[in-house]
């Protein structure tokens, strides 16, 4: 992400991109959300034994050198479980961002530049974040019956009225700008003056939030799948492989808690970087250090 | 009048506020001819820039809303005209520049990216060619090594040459007429003077008219055929400009000029006007500068003052003309 955040503002490039070095947590956070990342797509590699491969004679075998992260009790290996598992996860995640950057922006776009937009669109997103997150994830899950696609609808649905929100102060403040006005008296329309005025001038806060959103997605995943309304349960999510583990927390406390440190790492990697980005980008913080 | 390139008449502005509606351009006429450079002179809240807006829709409605009056331009009225067919006459026929340069470009984008844009908004074409054209007119406002400076962005040019280029950009597409709103307010003094150097070297190029907003009478003297004089949302005088300044007869130009420091002056302080600009949103009846006239007398706030015609081109929106004649300047 933070290749995009240069690629977008190339005149504050090696600037930017030397005051994000010197951030800890953008680097802590660009650490972690590495680590996690080849650790999935790397998992075949990795990983000695298929996730589903079944040896009955191992089962609820600690953590060792042969199991770093142990069995469950059908003798599955939880490294690849956890590592293969992540891949949902990640792939959720991504979507979500995905729908967030697509609908989330259409909407805090339309809202924050026509005036008689805002009022309709933003009640819409009132009454969507009225709901407490989860419950509204879990109510459209429960709706839509449990599969991949449903888990990535209900989460955007969830996110995409805050992206909307972030996006439309933005569009608001960037819309009285001189360069927008300039821009009118040369003869430049609406659709012009959004997509190449206003929007680029808006990336700095769609990106932290978007990083938000991918933590969040990931973490909600979890929450979904762990109460069977996520995926499928016969593909290893992280969320799954708490819920399967939770029968047996007494014998084998690896099999809950190695899946809840891969989330935990996952989303305070992803948090201290948006925190970094944040930092770094935040306008704010810009005029003070300039 | 017939020639006239731009013809504004009655034109009303209003603003809808919190207290009611705000009128802040009243009932103003006035004309531009063609390859004329015009004067729009008056205070901070005088109306000028809302009626440069006006003319070009650029105004938010609401608040603002034109309540009446016309601006014909090349035959026609740019008040009634289309949305969409107005757009093509902002930047194609009629050119802006605004008061601040550091704000006014894209900061994400190379300025010549920013002048090929303009060039694209109006015609068809090409990147090779909108880039050699690009490259033309940043050598024409006066940027030097313009092939090397294409790809600089904003924040890499000083105010001055940010300037140049929303110059540039107003003449990309050769404007009939350039609307400078305080172009060198937020310049320097030596800056402003190479700018509007450039401004009369363009405009004798290319045979543009020019209709110059500011408050600074400095600017206007240097830059002007003839100056159209606002207080308080309305036309106080208008004159050529070697009248303006020699024998202006409407109080409020005689106060401004009085006000005007000179190099033959003696006095220690300078000459103030009175009072302060009425408030907009409840003026007072009558003529808007009677409060703060030495002329007025208890007529003058009982009814607007007609424009009086003084001679070809010199008029006065005042009941005391005669009292005024013999003004002499400081």
């Amino acid at each position: 992400m933070a290749d995009l955040a240069l690629t977008l503002f190339p005149a504050n490039a090696r600037r930017t991109g030397r005051k994000l070095l010197r951030n800890r947590a953008f680097v802590a956070g660009a650490f972690l959300v590495t680590l996690v990342f080849l650790a999935i797509f790397l998992a075949p590699l990795l990983a000695q034994y298929e996730p589903n491969r079944m040896q009955i004679r191992m089962r609820f075998r600690e953590p060792s050198a042969e199991f770093w992260f142990g069995t469950d009790n059908l003798g599955r290996d939880m490294f690849a479980r956890v590592l293969y598992g992540g891949r949902l996860s990640i792939e959720i995640g991504f979507w979500v961002v995905m729908l967030n950057a697509v609908f989330g922006v259409a909407m805090g776009a339309l809202a924050g530049y026509f005036r008689a937009l805002d009022n309709p669109l933003m009640r819409l997103s009132d009454a969507l974040m009225a709901f407490p997150s989860v419950l509204l994830a879990i109510g459209i899950a429960a709706i839509l019956g449990p599969s991949t696609s449903t888990a990535v609808i209900a989460l955007a649905v969830v996110y995409i009225p805050r992206t909307a929100r972030i996006l439309r102060a933005s569009v608001l403040v960037v819309r009285e700008l001189d360069y927008v006005h300039a821009s009118r008296a040369a003869g430049a329309g609406d659709w012009h003056i959004l997509t190449r005025h206003i929007l680029p001038n808006c990336m700095a806060p769609l990106l932290v939030q978007l990083s938000f959103v991918f933590a969040y997605a990931v973490l909600s995943e979890a929450v979904l799948s762990f109460l069977g309304l996520g995926a499928p349960p016969t593909v290893p999510s992280w969320g799954i492989l708490i819920s399967e583990g939770r029968s047996y927390i007494r014998e084998a406390w690896w099999l809950t808690v190695v899946p809840g440190l891969a989330i935990a790492i996952t989303v305070l990697g992803l948090n201290l970087l948006g925190d970094g980005l944040r930092d770094v980008l935040d306008p704010r913080m810009k005029i003070q250090q300039e | 009048m017939s020639d006239a390139l731009l013809s504004v008449r009655n034109l009303t502005t209003a603003f809808a506020t919190e207290s009611g509606r705000t009128i802040a351009v009243d009932d103003v006429s006035f004309d531009v001819r063609a390859g004329e450079a015009v004067g729009l002179i008056g205070e901070s809240g005088s109306g000028k820039s809302v009626a440069a807006l006006s003319i070009l829709g650029l105004l938010p409605t609401p608040p603002a809303r034109v309540l009446a009056g016309s601006a014909v331009f090349e035959g026609r009225d740019l008040l009634q005209m289309p949305a969409k067919e107005l757009r093509r006459i902002r930047g194609k026929r009629i050119g802006m520049i605004f008061q601040e340069p550091m704000t006014s470009l894209n900061p994400v984008f190379p300025i010549g990216e920013q002048i090929a844009e303009s060039l694209r908004l109006h015609e068809r074409i090409g990147n090779e060619a909108a880039r050699k054209r690009a490259i033309a007119l940043l050598d024409r406002v006066g940027i030097p090594s313009a092939s090397r400076r294409l790809d600089d962005y904003p924040h890499q040019l000083s105010g001055g040459m940010r300037q140049r280029v929303m110059i540039a950009i107003a003449l990309a597409c050769d404007p009939k007429l350039l609307i400078a709103d305080e172009p060198t307010t937020a310049l320097d003094v030596t800056v402003q003077a190479q700018l509007l150097d450039l401004l009369n070297d363009l405009r004798r190029e290319t045979g543009m008219a020019m209709l110059l907003i500011t408050h600074n009478m400095g600017v206007i003297a240097e830059f002007a055929d003839r100056v159209v004089v606002m207080y308080s949302g309305r036309v106080a005088e208008e004159a050529p400009i070697e009248t303006l300044f020699d024998a202006p007869r409407h109080p409020y130009t005689q106060g401004l000029l009085g006000a005007t420091p000179t190099l033959a002056q003696t006095e220690a302080r300078l000459r103030t006007i009175p009072g302060s600009l009425p408030d907009p949103a409840a003026p007072p009846p009558g003529c808007r500068f009677a409060p703060r006239c030495s002329f007025a007398d208890a007529e003058c706030s009982a009814a607007r003052p007609a424009e009086i015609s003084l001679a070809v081109g010199h008029r006065a929106a005042c009941r005391r003309t005669d009292a005024t004649k013999n003004w002499q300047a400081a």
